[in-house]
């Protein structure tokens, strides 16, 4: 099946020339982070975590979204779904990859990284991310092929690849509720101390993952004649509009405790992204423009979705419009404010901003361009074996 | 009582030795010291391996190393923090690094406020506002750096109940960092060796892209030393080092005695250094 990957308009060939050139700038700028260390990066010694963590923690979100679409398809037999619940999956692939290879730009020691495996530590909540990050990964590249393989030969999927799918929902549900645990389990981090992360980060997964699918649908309709389907569009924007609202729900939940106790250690992030924090004189506010346009971009993307309900009509450029709206106010909440604001105040309750540096940018961007580079390869081979099996 | 309590030094360093962080000991009497963070990562990774062995062995002799820091000597005597930092600080080859995003400290000067937030309040005497506190690696009892690494590669002496690094291990992944209540690590985010300006080749360097903190001088309690802040402050009895779980050890008699504070014990880490404010 690989060969569909090596036809393609010229428009295709472009697109992957932009993004090969993105990721031979991220090469070099890890070549120059390698060679020196990440003293390279913006992080500090008091926000010990910056873009690589976050971006790692927000696509562990995406590829956990797939399960939107995995779900109604196999558990509740919702044929609608049928042709884009491929999607979903290879989107989940081409994320982890990316979280992989976040993962590996921000260690001190990367090629050190096979410790976790050579002293496993299970109280660690890292070890366990590993186990389902790679977990979920596997699963998706087995379902995936295998199924697209059987649909290929236009045979039914094997019996047995059914028990994997299966498997791979709870693995989906798991590989972000770990990844909150990395969080929510630290004592002294007040922002992240909350039962509610894992929920929040479950809330905002389903909202990110079905948005991403959707934008790649209308891209693929432009350029590779793809028609989703009116009513699965639809179907997902009903998904998303529910999951945009809880996540919402759950960080004024956040607000209302913080703001309410007026228990300082839990006002304080919340203070530095939306407010500007105080501190001797001086307020530190770097990232309160980003969180405003998010709140914004959210509101709007379920102001169209809603709606577009409500008066009944169906405007699939609107819809784009309100997917990237979403996905973009996601992206900042959780690949952005999230991890940076927990390092704000520090345990000494000193300030630091953080501010990413160029070769930190260009790093980031290269991991980026690899997985829409994946997920471009990913498609083209789903869309040239549906196409295959209509003629 | 000297003399008991450098008997007790001796015995801890005694255990230290049979204990975990035997690779760096062998590596001070071979004199490899300067290079340890350098290329060989399969000899140190062999010699963790051996020290593995005794770690699964249950001999733990209850030991929990802690002080008492009696901030009422320190207010009196400005330069005595500062000795015992610049004493801590040159024996671990500690870098000094202008620049306050990269920094490395294992012990260091802050405010009331800053050490103990939670004790913090509006109305404080003017000697506490004003007067620099010594914060440092509590060696909690139950401390949630260790938790958090996924190598083992921090993690809590048996033998000493020493919070102890082994750099060789250390993948760089700050997790421990972001773990840690206090502040208390950093992390390597280049090269440290060329800010160190006179080298002690009794003491490994760190190389880049590993996370660093205060060992409580287990290379010098090996020796039957006592750590080197304590040593510094010697005679003033600003800090007394000592066994937490020995009733009659000196840093209990001080507890049993004055009322002290230690930071943020909401967090539930139990910390092993303690405050007389």
């Amino acid at each position: 099946m690989i060969e569909k990957t090596l036809k393609g308009k010229p428009a295709y060939w472009i697109w992957l020339g932009i993004l090969a050139s993105l990721i031979a700038i991220g090469w070099a700028c890890y070549f120059r982070q390698y060679t020196f260390g990440l003293g390279l990066t913006g992080m500090s010694r008091d926000v010990s975590w910056g873009l690589y963590i976050s971006q790692f923690t927000f696509l562990v979100g995406v590829a956990a979204g797939g399960l939107m679409l995995v779900l109604p398809y196999y558990i509740h037999d919702y044929k609608v779904f049928g042709r884009i619940t491929i999607l979903g999956e290879f989107l989940a692939i081409a994320a982890l990859v990316m979280c992989l290879m976040f993962i590996m730009a921000d260690l001190g020691q990367p090629l050190r990284g096979l410790n976790v495996l050579f002293y496993p530590t299970p109280y660690s909540m890292l070890f366990w991310d590993m186990c389902v990050l790679w977990g979920y990964l596997l699963l998706n590249l087995l379902c995936g092929w295998v199924i697209l393989t059987a649909e290929r030969k236009q045979v039914a999927p094997p019996k047995w690849i059914y028990f994997f799918v299966y498997l791979s929902l709870p693995f989906a549900v798991s590989i972000h509720t770990v990844t909150a645990m990395l969080y929510c389990g630290l004592p002294g981090r007040h922002f992240w101390l909350s039962a509610i992360i894992a929920p929040r980060f479950l809330a905002s997964a389903f909202a990110a993952g079905p948005a991403l699918i959707l934008i790649a649908c209308a891209v693929m309709k432009k350029f590779a004649n793809f028609d989703a389907g009116e009513e699965a569009i639809k179907k997902m924007t009903t998904i998303i509009m529910y999951a945009v609202i809880i996540n919402t729900f759950f960080f004024l939940l956040e607000f209302f405790v913080g703001y309410y106790s007026e228990v300082p250690g839990h006002m304080h992030s919340l203070e530095y992204l939306f407010f500007g924090l105080e501190h001797h004189g001086e307020v530190y506010n770097n990232l309160v423009p980003f969180m405003w346009t998010a709140t914004l971009f959210n509101f709007a993307g379920l102001g169209i979705l809603g709606y577009l309900k409500i008066a009944k009509i169906f405007d699939f450029r609107l819809v784009t419009v309100a997917s990237i709206l979403i996905f973009l106010a996601l992206w900042t909440d959780k690949g952005l404010g999230f991890v940076f604001a927990g390092f704000v105040p520090n345990p000494l309750e000193e300030v630091t901003e953080y501010y990413p540096t160029l070769n930190e940018i260009g790093i980031t961007i290269g991991v980026w361009a690899t997985g829409f580079l994946l997920l471009t390869l990913l498609y083209k081979i789903a869309l040239g074996v549906e196409e295959e099996v209509e003629h | 009582m000297d003399k008991k309590r450098r008997k007790f030094l001796k015995m801890a360093g005694a255990t230290v030795l049979a204990g975990i962080s035997a690779p760096t000991i062998v590596k001070l009497s071979s004199n490899h010291a300067v290079a340890a963070s350098g290329g060989d990562h399969a000899a140190p990774a062999a010699a963790h391996g051996e020290a593995d062995a005794h770690h699964g062995e249950e001999q733990s002799s209850g030991v929990q190393l802690g002080m008492v820091i009696d901030m009422r000597k320190f207010y009196d005597d400005e330069l005595l923090l500062d000795k015992a930092i610049a004493a801590c600080h040159k024996v671990h080859n500690v870098p000094d690094i202008p620049e306050r995003k990269s920094e490395i400290k294992w012990i260091w000067k802050t405010g009331y406020h800053n050490a103990f937030p939670d004790h913090s309040h509006n109305l404080r005497s003017q000697t506490i506002e004003n007067s620099p506190f010594p914060v440092l690696c509590n060696h909690c009892e139950n401390p949630s750096c260790v938790k958090a690494c996924p190598t083992k590669a921090t993690f809590k002496h048996e033998k000493n109940g020493i919070v102890s690094m082994d750099y060789h291990r250390c993948i760089g992944c700050r997790f421990c960092m972001a773990a840690c209540p206090y502040g208390a690590r950093s992390f390597n985010w280049q090269d440290p060796r060329p800010f160190i300006k006179e080298y002690n080749l009794q003491f490994p360097t760190r190389g880049r892209g590993v996370v660093e903190k205060c060992n409580f001088c287990s290379e010098r309690l090996a020796l039957g030393l006592e750590p080197a802040c304590v040593e510094a402050c010697k005679g003033s009895g600003a800090i007394v080092f000592g066994d937490l779980n020995d009733p009659h050890s000196e840093v209990r008699e001080v507890l049993n005695k004055e009322f002290t504070i230690q930071r943020k014990p909401a967090a539930g880490t139990r910390p092993s250094v303690f405050y007389i404010v």
